[in-house]
């Protein structure tokens, strides 16, 4: 009952972020908002529980389900993979851009976003290093 | 074959039941795999099972309208599997207040020029426009990839494949990145990750260390929604 009681509130969170995505002719896909939904009222709905901030929420048919979807999060990515049989004459047409993007444009985003991360670590002196959290 | 295995060919191969088995059974076998090889990245388990699943299809002349009416089954979960990610997001939110303006300017920055960066590559190669536009979300998850394609103009399928196509790049790359740029702190590398290579760079992070894990689902659900919200717009700047 409990992965049901889950899936269930996480259906109702995106379907409220659909509704509210295609009323508003948002940008932000309703998935999103939905997710966004969810976690503010994880942050006040929490809060207000527990004021003990470290404890993790207990209830958990929610974490449950969420852990069985997002273990398995490559998964849901085949379908779509797959359809790059549709795609088979564009990819050998073009397939040095695309394969040049792909590659070198990853190569850019992660090496710039950790860049950036660590240079503002360092500039605003914030420890990421959680072991130096347990010496203290 | 006779004309009685024929008939139950004909059957089940035009029944979703058939297609969402095959994609089931080629991901587990895909999985087990991966784990029997000790997580070796080129064995990346959706890599695997996307490009045995395509010559299947190619094989038995399927088409793939035909695949997606089973595979819809999973394709779907990735709308709750997206809403999902507030779970992990609100269980690291202690570290999240601690870190959120270094994360949130590096995801931004990331985001950004990682889009752009890919576009003027394709660009310049000599890539048409379908495949620029399609090729600026391919570092956001797929549902909102799609999203995204839809509203700028791009081909959704093509966007979902090259998502898919890049998160099993970043998965491959990302260990032999960090150590030839000698990173190595775990939520570095984890946010870096998860904002070029999404949930199959998070599924990687993870088999690599539970801190890194975190912090990719965290920037993967930051950079999704940064990308939904900037690249609409950042698109028609640049067409």
């Amino acid at each position: 009952m409990n992965f049901l009681y889950g899936l269930t509130l996480l259906l109702i969170y995106q379907l409220i972020g659909e509704g509210l995505s295609l009323f508003f002719a948002l940008s932000v896909p309703g998935p999103v908002i939905g997710m966004l939904l969810l976690f503010l009222s994880l942050l006040v709905f929490y809060k207000v529980k527990n004021t003990n901030a470290d404890k993790q929420p207990q209830n958990d048919a929610l974490s449950n389900s969420a852990a069985a979807i997002l273990s398995h999060l490559s998964l849901l990515f085949i379908p779509a993979g797959v359809g790059l049989i549709v795609h088979i004459d564009r990819l050998e047409d073009q397939w040095l851009p695309i394969i040049a993007a792909i590659v070198l444009g990853s190569i850019i985003t992660m090496a710039v976003t950790a860049g950036v991360m660590m240079l503002l670590n360092r500039l605003l002196k914030i420890d990421t290093d959680d072991q130096s959290e347990t010496k203290i | 074959m006779n004309s009685a295995e024929e008939g139950v060919w004909v059957y089940l191969s035009t029944s979703p039941l058939l297609w969402l088995t095959v994609t089931l059974i080629v991901y587990c076998a895909a999985s087990q795999l991966y784990e029997w090889s000790n997580a070796n990245p080129l064995l990346n388990p959706v890599a695997m099972s996307i490009i045995l699943l395509i010559f299947f299809l190619a094989l038995t002349k399927t088409d793939y309208q035909l695949y997606f009416s089973g595979a819809q089954y999973i394709h779907f979960l990735l709308g709750p599997a997206t809403v999902a990610l507030a779970i992990p997001l609100y269980q690291q939110v202690s570290k999240l207040k601690k870190i959120w303006f270094s994360a949130m300017v590096a995801i931004s920055t990331g985001v950004v020029l990682g889009a752009v960066s890919s576009v003027f590559i394709a660009k310049w190669l000599g890539a048409d426009i379908q495949t620029q536009l399609s090729l600026a979300p391919k570092s956001v998850t797929a549902p909102v990839a799609m999203g995204i394609a839809e509203k700028i103009g791009a081909l959704p399928s093509l966007t979902a494949a090259l998502v898919v196509m890049t998160g099993v790049t970043g998965a491959l790359i990302c260990t032999l990145l960090f150590s030839l740029l000698g990173i190595k702190d775990s939520s570095v590398k984890g946010i870096a990750v998860g904002v070029a290579a999404h949930g199959i760079g998070t599924a990687r992070a993870f088999k690599i260390s539970a801190e890194m894990g975190a912090f990719s689902g965290l920037a993967m659900a930051l950079s999704t929604l940064i990308s939904a919200l900037t690249l609409p717009w950042l698109v028609t700047l640049l067409f």
